[in-house]
């Protein structure tokens, strides 16, 4: 290493030998970070609490009115509804992602030509700008010429009005969610399998057992840590999820698909009631945290159960 | 060569086929819209191959929409939000890493899980009161609450895994914190600057929900003016097809080139911004 003799000359300036050599402190190195994290998430942050307890609307003088803005989103009637849909949204797009995902990686884990141009492909709908594959997934889903009801009519099914139906529309939504997430699950996954060792198959398949056999009693259980990351980064993102929903719908059809994060854009950016959209910010980062203490309590409860159920 | 593991290839090779073919067809029928003249497009059913190639939607995206202006912001944006998180993330990554400051990834945390609109509404609010709005730097800066803890995130993991001895060698031979990090650290981690890099690009680049917001008519990025497009020629597809594929064909380049760097990186840390 050349580098470290480079380095040794240099600083001859600083040796003090009879003072007791301590260990640097880096706090330097943190320094430049800790300005930009303060400015731009902590002061937002700090801010965003302190707007939420006013009346604040743009060209308004504001006034402080407590927690008013907090008591009237129960009352609000799109906000409880767009909780609903933001519920439905996550879980469909917490659980296929979760299943298309975990198969996509027992695949990736066999050795094949190509793996890894392959796995490029494979990821590549995660990786690409969310507003263009939305705006070819809009032309995609048009009822007369979208190349979707034409698939399905390939294999009889009747042709479908996606998202421009009121009850269809979560679920297509998810769809696209799906083809794009899928992949995130895949790589974590795999990572996963990778970590597996390989007596338990040795021995699985000394035992004869078949390979679904061998998913549901070594691979499953070994990579249920995995599958469970994978779920809470998925719950994380799906309850976010933005781009795709707004570029797409907009909320639409009326509010069917109007998420907590989409009705929250229309309340501060198209109303700029900025006071109560303030409130919605911080009940939405309530709620994922909320939902992301629930995942890790199922997380307890199950390795709890399983314990009990592997010593009965 | 026993038959059974003939049969175990092919069916390898026809789920591998299944797995793959959405993200194929997709991008397939993506570069099919846009290379088709309106007649083709509107045309039922569907044309995959059309007679005549449709050059002139490129063409057209080119000329019209003062795309290149666009374009030059989106890279201007990215790369200025990308380079400053370099220039403060590398050192912080490293100092977090050598401190064994675990707690300090609660704000990376937070930061990760807070949806994008709530940092909206209050940087929004200082952009006004500075009269920055209608310039690029309200984007610049707001990217970086994507980019930032990105490169954090993944230069910790990095810096936890290069070795200590040499570091503690060369301090001992009497070099500074800053020589240390410069001249041992920094060069060993090299592989983890590129994956820090390239997916704060990426990030930075597919943003769009901080465009609509802060972007006026002159500075939007490619994203918001893709999406700005979709209201004005709805029934033109080839065009709006050739401009999301324009948009996103970087990315996907780079995906496809750096896949090794992209998936190390999203299985340490699983990062995404916004």
């Amino acid at each position: 290493m050349s580098v470290v003799t480079q380095a040794s000359p240099a600083a001859a300036d600083n040796a003090a030998p009879a003072r007791e050599w301590r260990p640097p402190s880096y706090w330097p190195f943190v320094i430049p970070a800790l300005v930009v994290v303060l400015a731009v998430i902590i002061f937002p942050w700090v801010f965003t609490i302190w707007m939420s307890l006013q009346e604040w609307k743009v060209g308004s003088p504001t006034v402080f009115v407590g927690l008013a803005n907090y008591l009237r989103l129960p009352t609000d009637p799109r906000f409880v509804e767009a909780v609903g849909h933001t519920l439905s949204y996550t879980a469909l797009s917490v659980l296929l992602p979760l299943v298309f995902g975990t198969l996509a990686a027992v695949v990736f884990h066999q050795k094949f030509a190509a793996r890894g141009f392959l796995r490029g492909i494979f990821i590549m709908p995660m990786m690409a700008t969310p507003v263009a594959i939305a705006l070819v997934w809009t032309m995609m889903f048009h009822p007369q010429l979208g190349v979707l009801n034409y698939l399905l009519s390939l294999v009889g099914l009747p042709a479908q009005l996606w998202v421009f139906n009121p009850a269809t529309v979560i679920p297509s939504l998810v769809l696209v969610e799906t083809w794009q997430w899928t992949p995130l699950v895949m790589l974590i996954v795999l990572g996963g399998l990778a970590a597996i060792p390989n007596e338990p198959y040795e021995s699985a398949q000394i035992d004869g057992a078949n390979f679904w056999q061998v998913f549901r009693f070594i691979t499953l259980p070994l990579i249920m840590p995995f599958l469970f990351i994978a779920g809470m980064i998925r719950m994380i993102d799906a309850v976010k999820s933005f781009d795709i929903i707004f570029a797409i719908t907009q909320g639409g059809p009326g509010s069917a698909s109007e998420t907590i994060n989409v009705y929250l854009y229309s309340v501060a950016f198209v109303y700029y009631d900025l006071g109560y959209g303030s409130a919605i910010a911080v009940v939405f980062f309530l709620l994922i945290v909320a939902l992301a203490a629930l995942l890790l309590y199922l997380r307890k409860r199950l390795l709890w159960t399983s314990q009990l159920g592997s010593e009965a | 060569m026993n038959p059974r593991y003939i049969l175990g290839r092919i069916g390898l090779w026809l789920s591998v086929f299944v797995i793959v073919s959405p993200a194929i067809l997709f991008f397939l029928w993506m570069a099919s819209l846009s290379l088709k003249f309106e007649i083709d497009n509107a045309s039922y059913p569907p044309v995959f191959f059309p007679e005549h190639i449709a050059w002139k939607n490129y063409a057209d995206v080119f000329a019209s929409n003062r795309f290149l202006t666009y374009f030059s912001n989106s890279l201007i944006v990215t790369g200025c939000a990308t380079g400053l998180a370099m220039l403060v993330g590398v050192p912080a990554g490293y100092g977090i890493a050598r401190m064994a400051a675990h707690k300090s990834a609660i704000v990376i945390l937070i930061a990760r899980i807070t949806p994008g609109l709530s940092y909206l509404i209050p940087l929004f609010l200082l952009f006004q009161w500075l009269g920055l709005l209608g310039t690029l730097v309200p984007q610049i800066i707001i990217h970086l609450v994507v980019t930032v803890p990105i490169v954090i995130w993944i230069m910790i993991g990095y810096f936890e895994t290069t070795p200590l001895e040499l570091e503690e060698a060369a301090l001992i031979d009497g070099a500074t914190r800053w020589q240390v990090f410069r001249h041992v650290a920094l060069p060993i981690a090299r592989p983890g600057l590129a994956v820090a890099f390239i997916l704060a690009v990426i990030f930075s680049w597919n943003n769009f929900v901080f465009g609509i917001v802060l972007a006026g008519r002159e500075t939007r990025t490619l994203p918001v003016a893709v999406y700005n497009m979709i209201s004005f020629d709805q029934l033109s597809w080839g065009p709006l097809a050739a401009a999301a594929l324009i948009v996103t064909a970087p990315v996907l380049l780079l995906t496809v080139m750096a896949q090794r760097q992209i998936v190390a990186g999203l299985t340490a840390g699983a990062v995404k911004g916004g």
